[in-house]
């Protein structure tokens, strides 16, 4: 009973000690470390790998975000997160910031109380066939047997886009995966349809890759950004502007192996984006390097794409939607000035 | 082996292998016909299964030679087995985690058998839970600090477990006291307290635990996820635990409570001394049952993003280099659960045979 009283005095004394109204960016100072809520078992976007070390595109985000805050890339903690608890944990100030390959929509922006930053990858529902079937486009997929995780907005789109253009369809719909995958690769369904990054993990590992093919089809947006919660401006900019400087750095051509020489560039706008002429981090409530700090050491947004989910990984991605806009893509950051 | 054999012998029909495969296998119609048809289903399965399991299997092998080759991929396992067993504990600090179980195994070896039970094996279980306790932590000079965040695999499974039943059991036979009792206050909230927890199902009892719980905390108060989930597990099994004993204490006999009455023994003696004993010794089946069944439900905080030993099994899986290997894996978690639900009900039986009072 005494130990009770004890930590009801104790919890009490907390939370009237901290003061409600402090910003996420003193806080996470104060803490010493950045909390970044993940997925943890999507691979090329966050997993860890045998060791344990965490790995991907929205790891690397994170990393970002803490190189950015604290000019040491390794100054954050991971908290895998269920897609249902992704939200909640945010709400409740259990995580900073959340990379967990979330789709922006509107009302998970107001009715969740949630602003989506700037973001890292754009995503669509796709379709996976094998070759032999001889369909060159997902109008052919009339009567088509469909294998689809269930519960999610994928079941969702695919029934839509089928009954818009008046196909039948028989869904295949199993729980794990792993096991989706299985099953459409023993011929247990016609089409297997998911987000298109997961399908080119789907394919990497097929028995024959080279059996299957992607449809061009794409039949929903997928913008999977960074979340923040709502009513810390300032937080928000900070994992806004990191965002857009890597894809900024990607721009400029500025990468971790030659961020050192670009220090001397003469062109102003590099100067201001790397801190040389200063303000930009000053007004972010940053150090004036921030952008050195997370280019250095965790690269711009092309480096990471190749390193996590690009051509040369397993999930052997083109860039699409996610290239420059320079060369076609949707990535385009605001200027720093 | 020779062929002349001198000494006479029984007819070789009814004695050796052939006699008892006659009096076992073969000696009824319908047992022969029972006994074919097993002979066939094992010879079409077993060798196909010994083939794909070992001699076709590639035990250590990188994942591209398991996908060139036909028996299983036990590299899945091999390969992985440091994340699967300890998760995100620092790759260098893992002798740690591993210290701490077998120090948990031991102790637990130690304590299966009645005779050792004293003074001294108590003394052992608090400086072995200590020694556990500053291994899987550190903060000591020589070993760094590990939060609990990255506690996970077998650690996490078993610390979840062994806790969460050593923990429930007190708690449940308070329950079924209480529940018992005749004062109405404690009676009504034992009761309202088993039958709504009972009411929900352990899943729902941890999202609350995990998701809702928090939103109800003054902002920056985060408290541990691991306890949590423990404390929601000791809850729930407690409930189921409650019942059972319950069972028990209604099968003494009204003549004991009156002897012990008639003794002078007050409540706490009379439950200490006569009822307890005997109520406990009754149910040990079906606790055992339910505490088997919770030691397989510490896997469903898998849901809430714990790493336990299935998640970082699964974590592994959806790795592209892994994918798709999942029978070996979990062949692998079968054998895991197996050892520790095995090794539980195998202690229950001993332990009903040595606190049996019936004469053998």
């Amino acid at each position: 009973m005494k130990g009770l009283r004890i930590v009801v005095v104790l919890l009490a004394v907390l939370a009237l000690a901290l003061p409600a109204s402090a910003g996420t960016l003193d806080e996470v100072r104060a803490r010493g470390y950045l909390i970044a809520g993940v997925n943890g078992s999507v691979f090329g976007f966050s997993m860890p790998d045998e060791k344990g070390v965490w790995k991907g595109l929205d790891v690397d985000t994170a990393r970002a975000i803490a190189a950015a805050v604290f000019g040491d890339a390794s100054k954050v903690k991971f908290v895998p997160l269920t897609a249902v608890q992704r939200l909640p944990a945010l709400q409740s100030k259990e995580i900073d910031v959340l990379c967990r390959n979330t789709t922006q929509t509107l009302t998970r922006e107001t009715t969740n109380g949630l602003n989506f930053v700037h973001v890292n990858f754009y995503d669509g529902q796709g379709f996976l066939v094998p070759k032999k079937l001889g369909i060159k486009s997902a109008k052919e997929l009339d009567g088509a047997t469909v294998c689809v995780l269930p519960g999610t907005t994928t079941e969702l789109n695919a029934a839509d886009f089928f009954r818009k253009n008046n196909m039948q369809w028989k869904p295949v719909v199993i729980e794990q995966a792993a096991e989706l995958n299985k099953a459409f690769f023993a011929g247990r369904c016609d089409v297997l349809t998911s987000d298109s990054s997961q399908l080119a993990g789907h394919r990497a590992v097929a028995p024959n890759p080279d059996d299957y093919v992607l449809l061009p089809e794409i039949i929903s947006k997928e913008p999977l950004a960074p979340v923040v919660r709502h009513g810390d401006d300032q937080w928000y900019d900070i994992v806004n502007w990191t965002v857009m400087a890597l894809i900024q750095a990607e721009e400029f051509g500025i990468t971790s192996k030659n961020v050192d020489e670009m220090l001397k560039s003469k062109d102003p706008a590099i100067q201001r984006f790397l801190g040389v002429t200063p303000g930009m981090g000053k007004a972010l409530g940053l150090d004036d390097k921030w952008t050195y700090n997370i280019i250095k050491q965790v690269g711009n947004y092309g480096e990471i794409y190749e390193r996590n989910v690009g051509p040369n990984t397993p999930l052997g991605m083109p860039r699409g939607l996610n290239a420059l806009w320079t060369q076609g893509g949707l990535m385009y950051a605001a200027p720093f000035r | 082996m020779s062929e002349q054999v001198h000494v006479v012998k029984p007819p070789v029909t009814s004695v050796g292998v052939v006699g008892w495969l006659r009096q076992n296998l073969f000696n009824t119609p319908f047992n022969s016909l029972l006994s074919l048809v097993t002979l066939y289903f094992l010879w079409s399965v077993l060798p196909p299964f010994v083939r794909w399991a070992f001699i076709d299997a590639s035990w250590f092998s990188p994942s591209q030679v398991c996908r060139d080759g036909a028996g299983a991929c036990w590299s899945v396992i091999t390969q992985n087995i440091r994340f699967i067993l300890f998760g995100f504990y620092p790759y260098d600090q893992q002798w740690r985690p591993a210290v701490a179980v077998v120090l948990l195994l031991g102790l637990l070896f130690f304590s299966r058998d009645r005779k050792y039970w004293s003074k001294r094996l108590g003394y052992a279980w608090i400086v072995g839970l200590v020694a556990m306790g500053v291994l899987m932590a550190g903060g000591v000079p020589g070993l760094p600090a590990v939060e609990t965040t990255k506690w996970g695999g077998l650690p996490l499974t078993l610390l979840l477990s062994v806790f969460g039943l050593t923990a429930a059991y007190p708690l449940g036979v308070i329950l079924a006291l209480g529940r018992q009792s005749k004062m109405p206050a404690i009676k009504v909230l034992s009761v309202v307290y088993i039958e709504m927890i009972r009411g929900v199902p352990l899943i729902s009892l941890l999202f609350m635990a995990s998701i809702i719980f928090p939103l109800f905390l003054p902002e920056g108060i985060t408290i541990n996820k691991i306890l949590r989930a423990q404390v929601a597990i000791i809850l729930f099994t407690g409930a189921y635990i409650a019942e059972v004993v319950r069972g028990g204490l209604q099968a003494i006999p009204k003549g004991q409570y009156e002897a012990a009455e008639s003794l002078g023994l007050n409540y706490y003696l009379t439950m200490r001394l006569v009822i307890l004993p005997q109520a406990l010794k009754i149910v040990i089946p079906p606790t055992v049952g339910i505490l088997v069944s919770a030691f397989k439900d510490t896997s469903l905080v898998v849901i809430i993003a714990l790493y336990d030993v299935l998640k970082t099994t699964q974590t592994v899986l959806s790795n592209p280099e892994w994918m798709g290997f999942s029978r070996e894996a979990y062949i692998f978690l079968a054998i895991l659960y197996f050892l520790g639900c095995f090794s539980m009900s195998h202690y229950s039986r001993k332990l009903e045979m040595e606190l049996s009072t019936e004469n053998h």
